[in-house]
């Protein structure tokens, strides 16, 4: 028995200010973007994926990072970098939005707060370094402070708000994609109505040094139970959410990704952006290919990079994200195919071990989104 | 009399006579985590020893199960289709994979034995 993917072993990983925790609640530790993060918990990948959306689960998001942005227009100038509307984002709210290349790629999908004073960005962990750099060189304008002595922890699930509210009540009035600065335990967070599963919850970031007491105050909330990487990676696919690196990279556009709702209407007609030439055209003429969900028949997972072929049977496009898919109860995927084939119920095969299996193009998301949008 | 025999990737034989029954051991089920998809050998099916014979699915990756000696598959074990949670709850008994019949009994002989295969799972952590 041999594991087809395991990540290689990089020299020494980083650690999250929560490592000490997760070591005592037994997860199993992998490499993961340059640090050592907790796959699972004991519970294992199904029963926590399960818990997540049944009751609360807390993720350990501190890899990620968390960048602050000041100065006299933050919004408007990270406008010059991302396809988003920033300026329009009111204080006290939050978006998603993509950081594009002059071919129109997506250099990083990131979060984006007004927090009054500012902006406060959420980056993925695996292009931090690589984000921060290029916003430093295309905003010098800006003010850029990395937290680096901050922890982000997301608490996601049904039960997430009632467990919350007992530490601070205010929360319970928050709709999704608010932010804004909340006190837990006498510690100064600031605090997200969002996350990555497709349910409601929020994202907390903390002071590193206070980091493991609130985890551990969260922990104690009878909704609440550790969740690893594995579920974070399973519900945010049942949910239609796009990794960066798998999903989106700077080979796909945010028309072809599926994500020009990001665009908003000013940034559509006033462009600005970087490749804002190349997308503004997909978003008029349509891409040559789209992102969509996919259904495999039967049980056998398709995984990324598995061969998408027409039902004459050629290759049309590769699988970007796939797996099994708990809530769902069978194999979920994501890949691009040609726009004429992204139609939902389109009937493709998936090439897995020599093998053509059936499968059929799936509205996204998989599960039924249930963020709290008041 | 059936005598046990495990491969350093954590494949498990239960041979008596010349039929070897192959799983995957409670370790590496425990590695693996949630199984949610098993693809065992049809009967019929000739392998060599450290051949791919069938494909174990967790939540998170696809590995394979290779052959731990040579032989003609007589039977998979086709209650894993619809159950493959069997292969964490009883990897040793209900979880089996296939089984086959033994082309040459000797290449039992570079198999360790259950005292030998915990010594080697110990020496991995």
């Amino acid at each position: 028995m041999a594991d087809a993917d395991m990540d290689p072993t990089p020299e020494t990983p980083l650690t999250t200010p929560l490592d000490a925790l997760h070591r005592a609640l037994g997860a199993r530790m992998v490499p993961f973007a340059g640090y050592a993060m907790p796959v699972q918990y004991p519970a294992g990948v199904l029963a926590e994926h399960t818990h997540t959306r049944a009751r609360a689960s807390l993720f350990d998001v501190s890899h990620m990072g968390q960048v602050r942005l000041s100065g006299s227009d933050p919004a408007g100038a990270l406008e010059r970098l991302v396809c988003g509307a920033m300026v329009g984002l009111n204080p006290g709210r939050q978006r998603y939005t993509l950081l594009t290349n002059d071919d129109g790629g997506i250099l990083d999908d990131l979060m984006v707060a007004n927090t009054g004073d500012g902006l406060f960005l959420v980056v993925n962990a695996a292009r931090k370094a690589a984000d921060i750099a290029h916003l430093r060189a295309g905003l010098p304008d800006v003010a850029i402070t990395v937290l680096e002595d901050r922890a982000l922890l997301a608490l996601q699930g049904p039960a997430a708000a009632a467990a919350l509210a007992r530490g601070a009540p205010a929360v319970s009035a928050m709709r999704f994609m608010d932010a804004r600065a909340v006190s837990l335990l006498d510690i100064p967070c600031f605090v997200t109505r969002s996350g990555y599963t497709g349910e409601d919850g929020f994202e907390i970031s903390v002071p590193a040094a206070e980091a493991e007491r609130l985890a551990r105050w969260l922990l104690d909330q009878p909704e609440v139970a550790p969740a690893g990487l594995g579920a974070r990676d399973s519900l945010r696919l049942e949910a239609g959410l796009c990794l960066y690196g798998s999903d989106i990279n700077t080979t796909t556009t945010p028309v072809e990704a599926d994500l020009a709702w990001t665009i908003g209407k000013a940034r559509r007609e006033g462009g600005g952006f970087p490749g804002a030439e190349v997308i503004l055209a997909q978003l008029r003429d349509g891409a040559s290919r789209r992102r969509v969900g996919l259904r495999p028949e039967g049980r056998a997972p398709a995984r990324a990079h598995t061969e998408i072929r027409d039902a004459g049977g050629a290759v049309v496009g590769e699988v970007t994200s796939g797996g099994f898919g708990p809530t769902v109860g069978g194999p979920v995927a994501m890949g691009y195919v040609p726009t004429a084939l992204a139609a939902p119920d389109t009937p493709l095969t998936l090439t897995v071990r020599g093998k053509a299996l059936p499968a059929r193009v799936a509205a996204l998301p998989f599960t039924p989104p249930r963020q709290h949008r008041g | 009399m059936t005598t046990l025999y495990f491969t350093e990737d954590h494949e498990w034989i239960a041979v008596d006579g010349d039929v070897g029954t192959v799983g995957i051991t409670d370790h590496a089920q425990a590695q693996l985590g949630d199984v949610v998809f098993v693809e065992v050998p049809e009967a019929g099916r000739d392998l060599n020893r450290g051949d791919e014979a069938a494909v174990v699915e967790s939540v998170k990756a696809a590995s394979e199960v290779y052959a731990p000696v040579s032989g003609t598959v007589t039977e998979g074990n086709a209650a894993l289709a619809e159950t493959p949670a069997m292969v964490n709850t009883d990897p040793l008994g209900e979880g089996w994979f296939f089984r086959l019949t033994l082309a040459d009994p000797s290449e039992l002989d570079g198999l360790m034995d259950q005292a030998a295969y915990d010594a080697h799972v110990a020496g991995l952590d």
